[in-house]
């Protein structure tokens, strides 16, 4: 079964926030670093894009045959998403136990498990 | 066993097993209701097989293969473990795995909604239509079964699997279970007794099949103590207190079932908080009760789980066993200000300290917060009681 793995920052730390980067530890963001690169890694995985921040977002929308834009993300900026991958897997426990594994989900983000559309 | 015991016994063992075999829900239901209809049919005039099970499994089996064979689109949703030959009826299978376990884990697995674990169990497991789950849990009919079609929908698109937990996930996992089983037990604990006795069938059947988990046990025995006062618990619309009941109506066969449960339990090493409930239930029954070691219980139990609530009881043993002091001390400090139970104990206490203007100011604000209707009755009998002295 595919699932798509996408991640929500929330309020986890990110480079994109020099700030709250730089105020954790060395090794934290080098275990967030080598966290991220095994998952790369997993077999069933199929890496995938990082985004840019939400705030960076262009959210469009058509009314009335008018385009119309809007500054930031589709949802809140603290809900946005902040990337994600594909992973095959058996069956959802072992997507669940991969999700855990990403440390958006341990720091104060989420990781949203949606199962693909197969045709 | 008449037929209608058969059918309610064979239901959840037989969907299971259908379960497991076709790896689809809604196939293997439609199956089982045709195999139950055929034999609610034909059993009258024939008489029951030798075995009853595998001919409902065996006849179950052979309709769905043969629709499958029939609908390809099926086919191809279905998984099968292997292109199977249909069996004979008499002949069929000598041994049905017992798969109601995995059929349990999936139903309670912690993706679904708990209204949809609740549901999914008593229908699968219980073998209760949707309309008396709709019923018991006062919801539209339409309401539940949409319940349960989506909660169908999700186990297939999202891939939950058919299985028992691993033993690294399985504590967490069977906490859910039995969070499941315990909160249909408490929708029928005020008055709805079908559900009660539908939650003690779970949790035998649990007990069944995992003799070796002492918090299986716990729950069960906690259930079998509680309901074997049901009949003396309620009398002219209104609660009784459990010094005040009428001993003769306990259910003697149900507390000495729970007290071997419990002893169960024990002897597995289990210290978990149904096991400990189970303990507290159990010491209640004794004449009179020994509160200190209530009291004790409670203690262990508040730490295991956090709860004001325990604590809550707690101060009320305190004071059966003579502090009462102490007891409204314990309880002042409880953040639990919209619960009507700590302002009808609090009144009681300040009763007992002949603190009469406050105790009516906490009965009145119990009535406030109180939803039933016999405990309505019951503080305000108990309020009016103490008008006299106010």
């Amino acid at each position: 079964m595919r699932y798509l793995m996408l991640i929500h920052q929330g309020d986890m730390p990110t480079p994109n926030d020099p700030e709250a980067w730089g105020r954790l530890k060395e090794d934290e963001r080098q275990r967030i670093a080598a966290d991220y690169q095994a998952i790369n890694q997993t077999p069933g995985v199929t890496p995938g894009l990082w985004m840019q921040p939400p705030e960076m977002a262009t959210t469009v929308r058509v009314q009335d045959g008018k385009t119309l834009t809007t500054d930031g993300p589709f949802v809140s900026v603290k809900e946005a998403l902040g990337g994600y991958f594909v992973l095959e897997a058996d069956d959802l426990d072992s997507a669940i136990e991969l999700a855990a594994r990403v440390p958006a989900a341990r720091l104060g983000g989420a990781v949203e498990v949606r199962p693909v559309v197969e045709y | 066993m008449t037929l209608e015991q058969v059918f309610r016994e064979e239901w959840g063992r037989v969907l299971a097993a259908l379960i497991g075999f076709l790896g689809d829900f809604d196939l293997a239901e439609e199956a089982a209701q045709e195999a139950f209809a055929v034999a609610a049919e034909r059993w009258p005039r024939e008489g029951a097989p030798a075995s009853p099970r595998a001919w409902l499994v065996t006849t179950a089996r052979n309709r769905a293969l043969d629709r499958i064979r029939r609908d390809r689109t099926l086919r191809e949703k279905t998984r099968l473990l292997e292109a199977t030959q249909p069996t004979k009826d008499d002949v069929g299978l000598t041994t049905i795995p017992d798969e109601r376990l995995e059929l349990v884990f999936t139903c309670c697995h912690p993706a679904l909604d708990l209204d949809a674990q609740v549901a999914l169990t008593l229908r699968t497991l219980g073998g209760l239509t949707t309309e008396e789950i709709a019923h018991a849990f006062l919801v539209p009919r339409e309401t539940m079964a949409k319940r349960l079609v989506r909660a169908k929908a999700k186990i297939r698109a999202a891939g939950i699997p058919f299985r028992v937990p691993p033993p690294h996930r399985l504590p967490d996992r069977l906490a859910a279970v039995l969070a499941v089983v315990y909160l249909v037990f408490n929708e029928g604990y005020g008055g709805r007794a079908d559900l009660a006795s539908e939650a003690i069938r779970l949790g035998t059947a649990l007990a069944e099949l995992m003799p070796d988990e002492p918090e299986v046990h716990g729950l069960l025995a906690v259930m079998l103590l509680n309901d074997a006062r049901r009949d003396a618990r309620f009398a002219d619309g209104t609660i009784v207190r459990l010094a005040e009941q009428d001993r003769s109506r306990w259910d003697q066969e149900r507390i000495t079932a729970g007290r071997r449960r419990l002893d169960r339990a024990i002897a597995l090493g289990g210290t978990g908080p149904y096991a400990l409930q189970a303990a507290i239930a159990s010491l209640h029954l004794d004449e009179p009760p020994d509160w200190r070691q209530i009291a004790a219980l409670y203690r262990e139990l508040a730490e295991v789980t956090g709860s004001p609530v325990v604590e809550l009881n707690r101060g009320v043993a305190i004071a059966e066993a003579g502090d009462v002091k102490d007891a409204l001390g314990l309880v002042d400090a409880l953040e639990l200000d919209e619960y009507h139970y700590l302002h009808a104990a609090r009144a009681e206490l300040l009763r007992r300290l002949d603190r009469v203007e406050e105790a009516l100011a906490a009965y009145d604000r119990a009535l406030v917060l109180v939803r039933s209707a016999p405990e309505r009755r019951f503080l305000e009998r108990r309020r009016a009681e103490l008008v006299p002295y106010g």
